[in-house]
């Protein structure tokens, strides 16, 4: 890999400086006979010496997995052939670990070694005539390139037509990227429901995916009735907003109306190092210190408190969440006209009533969407829970017992060695699509909120 | 003015004094949030780097090991390859029992034996094949104590607590007493922090297989979400005609943004993992979903960098004949290049801190190497600070508190530079 991609380097780069030279020896030095500079047919002839035989690598890169299958195969003992669908996939898997020297799942038998034999000689092959092949291509498209150079040759506007299309497609990467998500999570959460119906799992009470022990024991044999998790998740997250939307509002409110331009220069820049610790950090904290002060509290309150609490991880992800919400308000405040609070304040309001009856109500719109978008956040937000809640799927609104939630499951049903088929693994992607869909809705109702408010003043 | 008016009345007043202490206390609820948020901020840095600095010191104690040829070199070849199987924890185990010859009995000496951690053997053993001379000669080295041991030394072990309640039996404690003591016991900077990979022991275990693992993740990061970030951007800012497919792509970029990051590590999972075939635990895999996920990142911050460029500078250029591209490339990028770095800087750091996505992708396997390139099995510095986190050993909240310190020292240096790089060479128009 690395040393095709060495070589189609080297080989740009002489053609744009054989271009370049060709160029001014086609008009013997007058290059203001030339339509473009020398150096856009140099970088013309890199295009056409560089894309083709990048096209042939691409090629071989989509066709090989296709090449392998059919020689693992071909010239196989008809046993192997006639093998059942999944014991098919493993011999094809186990032969490809097997040539490339990994350990497979058994102790491989003779038609193993042979399948894994053809596949080293397809690859072989494949590099060898592959990168013989690209170099040819290369080369020859440089020859022609190079020949065709003449005075009225528009190289720039090629070169840059060329340029304008790689710009365009990176901005598909984005669409590409969402596209990427949404079937990954559709085709999983699809095999899932047909193993569990859709009603089970958004409404079933019972939630115990581990129990699923032996392999024929599919699907049938775990309870995956989500509402548990939904719960808990439910749970965390209106403890986290009952930390950081009262906190958060109020310090925005200080920073922007009390605070003297020192003082808001300090705080709010240490205010946004909350946002930029990282969550897993935040997650040991409230493992290692929030989560037994918390029980510690509860046992000399006479409380029972397990000793993962779903308030331990509701109040340190609050505190995770606190300058996500006072920014965000922060903007919104400020962005209430100047008239409204000069007229409340003319009519001999004090400050903070101003605040309280007047650039609240009218910035109430925007404070919304910060606390959907923060609601967002929250759900979607994995290391504190998953270091700091419990596993157990608890039906319960008390604080002080251990609850789950949609991205620890997800996490737990994902860590690990296990088969990609089974109803637990598949659980995960229906999870996952839940969590997409829902911080997707709010993050849409979130920007429309926000949207529709600033238009009203602006 | 007489007294009795609505405004200047004995009740006027109350009503005024009332409003102002509320004026006060409102006032005092937006103080009391900002200590709050504050407040937390120094508890949660201030438990990390009390817990943390320890990680960074250790206990090593100076024993007088005998090299017996007997037992390191039967074959008395001095070759590479039968000195390594030499018996070197016998070593130690003998030099052990030489400082304390009252020892006796096998579970007393099994204790006695594990005041010193199990790498003191293969520290001996480098040594050794360093300096194949040295055996049969009797050398002083300072091997590292086991962690409880260290912990002890630390003052981690309540002496007074009964025996049952510590990790270490009342003979240990004397025999590490009688060490120090005899001046055998030294704190030394734990460099083995820094350059060891992980390991099942607190005292071997190290960050560098993380650190560098996290590099090589980053370094894929970097060299596919600049690049696409940056022709994303301007292509939306400065070419992209106003139409449903340039909307369609900004309404996907912000979404992008918005989709919490465990969502990406099951499409890593799904598409990286089962339909591409990619190896696991790869940082290349780690660094293509952490490049999609900083993407959105890249891509905002660019393209208000490329915006805050004044149009007349793009129409300067085009006066003078340069083509709408020639235009980007030698003039609005460079100047909008400071803004860009900055963007992506932040993002890196992001990524640099991210931790969900990777579980999916199976980088939190128990990894002893440091990863030799990005298809190599590796974990992540967050990664590594999950995985201490959760192990049972007392030793490793210290292990793990380190670790955060070094992650957030990367951090701060990382926002540092985009902080400098913008105060330095960002223009005002």
């Amino acid at each position: 890999m690395l040393p095709l991609t060495l070589a189609l380097l080297l080989l740009s780069t002489a053609a744009f400086v054989l271009g370049r030279r060709r160029a001014f020896a086609v008009v013997e030095g007058e290059t203001r006979l030339l339509h473009s500079q020398p150096g856009s047919y140099g970088q013309w002839v890199a295009l056409w010496c560089a894309l083709p035989s990048l096209a042939v690598v691409v090629a071989w890169w989509l066709l090989e997995p296709a090449l392998i299958e059919w020689q693992t195969f071909a010239g196989a003992p008809a046993e192997v052939v006639e093998l059942p669908p999944e014991r098919r996939e493993l011999f094809a898997r186990d032969a490809l670990a097997l040539s490339a020297g990994e350990v497979t799942s058994s102790e491989p038998g003779p038609a193993l070694r042979a399948a894994a034999g053809r596949i080293q000689r397809v690859e072989g092959l494949g590099q060898l005539s592959v990168g013989g092949l690209a170099a040819a291509v290369a080369l020859m498209g440089l020859g022609w390139a190079r020949g065709r150079i003449r005075p009225q040759l528009r190289a720039r506007n090629h070169v840059e037509a060329v340029a304008r299309t790689a710009l365009a497609a990176s901005s598909l990467v984005a669409i590409l990227a969402t596209v990427g998500i949404v079937l990954s999570l559709v085709f999983e959460a699809a095999r899932f429901f047909a193993l569990v119906p859709l009603g089970d799992f958004l409404f079933g009470l019972e939630w115990s995916p581990q129990t699923a022990i032996r392999a024929d024991q599919v699907g049938s044999s775990g309870a995956f009735g989500a509402a548990p998790v939904f719960a808990g998740t439910l749970l965390i997250t209106a403890l986290a907003m009952a930390v950081a939307v009262p906190v958060g509002l109020l310090a925005a409110i200080f920073l922007s109306d009390y605070a003297t331009p020192l003082t808001r220069a300090w705080v709010k820049p240490l205010l946004e190092i909350l946002a930029g610790i990282p969550t897993v950090v935040y997650g040991f904290f409230a493992a290692l210190s929030v989560g037994p002060l918390v029980r510690q509290l509860g046992e000399r309150l006479g409380w029972e408190v397990s000793s993962e609490s779903a308030l331990a991880a509701g109040l340190v992800m609050g505190v995770m969440i606190i300058p996500f919400v006072s920014s965000l308000s922060d903007d919104v405040i400020n962005a209430v006209p100047r008239s409204l609070r000069e007229g409340s304040l003319g009519l001999g309001a004090t400050k903070s009533e101003t605040i309280r009856r007047v650039v609240l109500p009218a910035a109430l719109p925007g404070i919304v969407g910060a606390v959907l978008l923060a609601i967002s956040r929250a759900i979607g937000e994995t290391m504190i829970v998953v270091m700091a809640a419990g596993l157990a799927a608890n039906l319960s609104a008390n604080p002080f017992e251990a609850v789950t939630t949609v991205t620890v499951q997800i996490v737990t049903l994902l860590v690990g060695d296990q088969e990609f088929d089974s109803a637990k693994t598949l659980a995960a992607f229906a999870l996952g699509l839940a969590l997409f869909l829902v911080t997707l809705g709010l993050n849409v109702v979130a920007l429309v909120v926000v949207r529709r408010y600033r238009e009203q003043y602006d | 003015m007489t007294s009795g008016g609505v405004h200047s009345g004995e009740a006027a007043r109350r009503r005024l004094r009332k409003r102002h202490a509320a004026e006060r206390r409102f006032r005092l609820y937006g103080l009391a949030a900002i200590g709050l948020a504050l407040g937390a901020l120094v508890t949660l840095l201030g438990t990390v780097v009390v817990r943390g600095l320890p990680a960074f010191f250790g206990y090593e104690v100076t024993l007088d090991l005998h090299l017996d040829a007997a037992r390191l070199d039967p074959q008395g070849g001095r070759r590479p390859g039968d000195l390594g199987r030499g018996d070197y924890g016998r070593v130690v185990k003998d030099a052990l029992r030489a400082l304390f010859p009252e020892v006796k009995g096998r579970r007393e000496r099994r204790r006695l034996h594990a005041l010193v951690s199990s790498g003191a053997a293969f520290d001996l053993r480098e040594r050794v094949l360093a300096e194949p001379d040295l055996v049969g000669s009797t050398i002083a080295l300072a091997v590292p104590l086991s962690d409880d041991a260290d912990l002890f030394f630390k003052g981690g072990v309540d002496a007074e607590a009964a025996e049952a309640d510590r990790r270490l039996s009342d003979a240990q404690i004397t025999w590490l007493r009688a060490l120090q003591s005899e001046g055998r016991v030294a704190r030394r900077f734990w460099t083995r922090f820094f350059r060891a990979g992980d390991s099942r022991e607190p005292e071997l275990a190290g960050i560098w297989g993380a650190l560098v693992g996290s590099l090589w993740t980053l370094g894929v990061t970097l060299l596919l979400s600049f690049p696409l970030g940056v022709a994303a951007a301007v292509y939306l800012e400065e070419f992209a005609p106003k139409g449903r497919l340039t909307d369609f792509i900004e309404v996907n970029i912000n979404n992008l943004a918005a989709v919490p990051s465990i969502v990406f590590g099951l499409l890593g999972l799904a598409v990286f993992l089962n339909l591409s075939g990619l190896p696991r635990s790869a940082p290349l895999v780690g660094g293509l979903v952490l490049a999609l996920m900083t993407l959105p990142t890249v891509i905002i911050a660019s393209r208000s960098s490329i915006m805050a460029v004044p149009p007349g500078i793009r129409e300067a250029a085009m006066g003078i004949g340069a083509s709408p591209i020639q235009v980007v490339g030698h003039h609005v990028l460079p100047l909008a290049l400071p803004g860009i770095l900055t963007g992506t800087i932040l993002g890196m750091a992001r990524a640099l801190g991210e931790t969900a996505p990777l579980l999916m992708i199976g980088m939190v396997a128990f990894i002893v190497d440091v990863p030799t390139g990005p298809t190599a099995p590796a974990t992540v510095l967050p990664v590594q600070v999950y995985l201490w986190a959760d192990s049972p050993e007392r030793a490793f909240v210290a292990k793990t508190s380190g670790a955060i310190l070094v992650l957030l020292a990367f951090l701060v240096a990382m926002n540092l530079a985009a902080v400098l790089l913008r105060s330095r060479f960002e223009r005002r128009w």
